[in-house]
């Protein structure tokens, strides 16, 4: 075929596209995403029976904020990886903050603590549960986040993929942080670090092969 | 430069909005700078270039969806052009050595050359293998020069399913053109 037919082609079946393809391949994605990670919760945990109680506390509403901030930069970061040409700029600084934040508040705390409490303070009750529950409860807002790629045009494959994967992370520590009883800053600032960064390893890794187009 | 990149967004950006000439003015002109800008990086592979002018001209389409008009189109097109011109070399990857192809100079429209060499890989015989529903339509279109409408009318198909046959039609060829040795 010449390269004259097939723009002729390419042309005579073209119609109008769609605009905010990007928006709306993400809202349903987030939209199923989350309800798939709250119904998991829902199904394996329960619901926490002292919610009503916990969301009087500051720190309960600092462990939400600590994933819905990487949520909101991780989607950021996918939206832009999304398209072609357009470049991350600040968006990674954006991700760190509030990492480096909750690890400030974990040093402040752990500082201030008597020398015996520290191990408490950095393991709680649930450390050798949290990482895995939160990477559970990420899985279909991560399958449903690489869906929404694949129909895009990401042209870095392993970046786009971790950021895919984060945002399901977050978006999974974000729907378990409702349900974990745990309340100091250092168990948060690296056990729920690390459940997020299971899916982030696992999108960098298969996105080179599930993104391609 | 920037007389192409505003003319080329305008005809792109109407072209979206469902007006099929301009985009196929559109693609006319952009696959002369697509030409002559992978001439420059395929100097050694001079059999490769109205290839991958084909395949990047697919992927354009196929992926068109994704330009955002508040967007530099030269930023655009570079980044899909440079992304097929990658997995290219990737695919060839140790057969041949090339020239300096990873740079990231923004310079797609700076040439144009409307000399179109045959392309090596015949892109109707892939089509051939498409499944039934999605190679009729096509062909229909690419052989008979029908429009939508006349092909939906030509094979008691619906319009809307013409034009989804079509988009994965063409969807599958580009995944055709990436897997194939």
């Amino acid at each position: 075929m010449k390269t004259d037919e097939l723009i002729a082609l390419l042309a005579s079946s073209a119609g109008p596209v769609q605009p905010d393809v990007l928006r709306s391949r993400y809202t349903l994605a987030l939209g199923w995403g989350a309800f798939g990670a709250i119904l998991l919760m829902a199904i394996l945990l329960g619901v926490r029976p002292d919610l009503a109680d916990a969301v009087r506390l500051p720190m309960f509403w600092v462990k939400l904020a600590f994933p819905a901030t990487l949520l909101a930069g991780a989607l950021v970061a996918v939206l832009r990886l999304s398209r072609p040409g357009v470049q991350l700029g600040r968006v990674p600084a954006v991700i760190a903050a509030p990492v480096l934040a909750m690890w400030l508040l974990a040093g402040v705390v752990l500082l201030g603590a008597a020398p015996g409490e520290r191990d408490e303070l950095m393991l709680g009750q649930s450390a050798a549960s949290c990482p895995f529950v939160i990477a559970l409860l990420s899985a279909p807002l991560f399958v449903a986040a690489l869906w929404a790629m694949k129909g895009l045009a990401p042209t870095t494959l392993v970046l786009a993929g971790a950021a895919a994967g984060l945002l399901a992370g977050a978006g999974g520590a974000l729907v378990y942080a409702l349900y974990c009883p745990e309340m100091a800053a250092p168990f948060i600032g690296i056990w729920y670090l690390l459940g997020m960064l299971v899916p982030t390893a696992l999108g960098a890794m298969l996105g080179p092969r599930l993104l391609r187009w | 430069m920037s007389a192409s990149e505003d003319r080329l967004k305008d005809l792109l950006v109407r072209g979206l909005a469902g007006d099929t000439s301009t985009y196929h003015a559109f693609l006319k002109e952009l696959s002369a700078h697509l030409r002559a800008f992978l001439r420059r990086r395929l100097s050694r592979l001079p059999d490769e270039i109205e290839d991958l002018v084909q395949e990047t001209l697919l992927a354009i389409h196929n992926q068109r969806h994704t330009y955002d008009a508040g967007q530099p189109l030269t930023a655009w097109i570079h980044a899909i052009a440079r992304y097929k011109l990658v997995d290219l070399l990737r695919r060839r990857a140790g057969r041949d050595a090339l020239n300096d192809p990873l740079d990231d100079e923004l310079e797609v429209f700076a040439g144009s050359d409307t000399e179109a060499s045959d392309a090596r890989r015949d892109l109707t015989k892939l089509l051939e293998r498409l499944p039934e529903r999605q190679r009729m339509p096509i062909i229909r279109m690419k052989l008979e020069g029908l429009s939508v409408i006349e092909t939906a009318r030509a094979t008691g198909m619906s319009e809307a399913a013409v034009k989804v046959s079509v988009h994965r039609g063409l969807k599958a060829l580009a995944a055709m053109i990436r897997d194939e040795p």
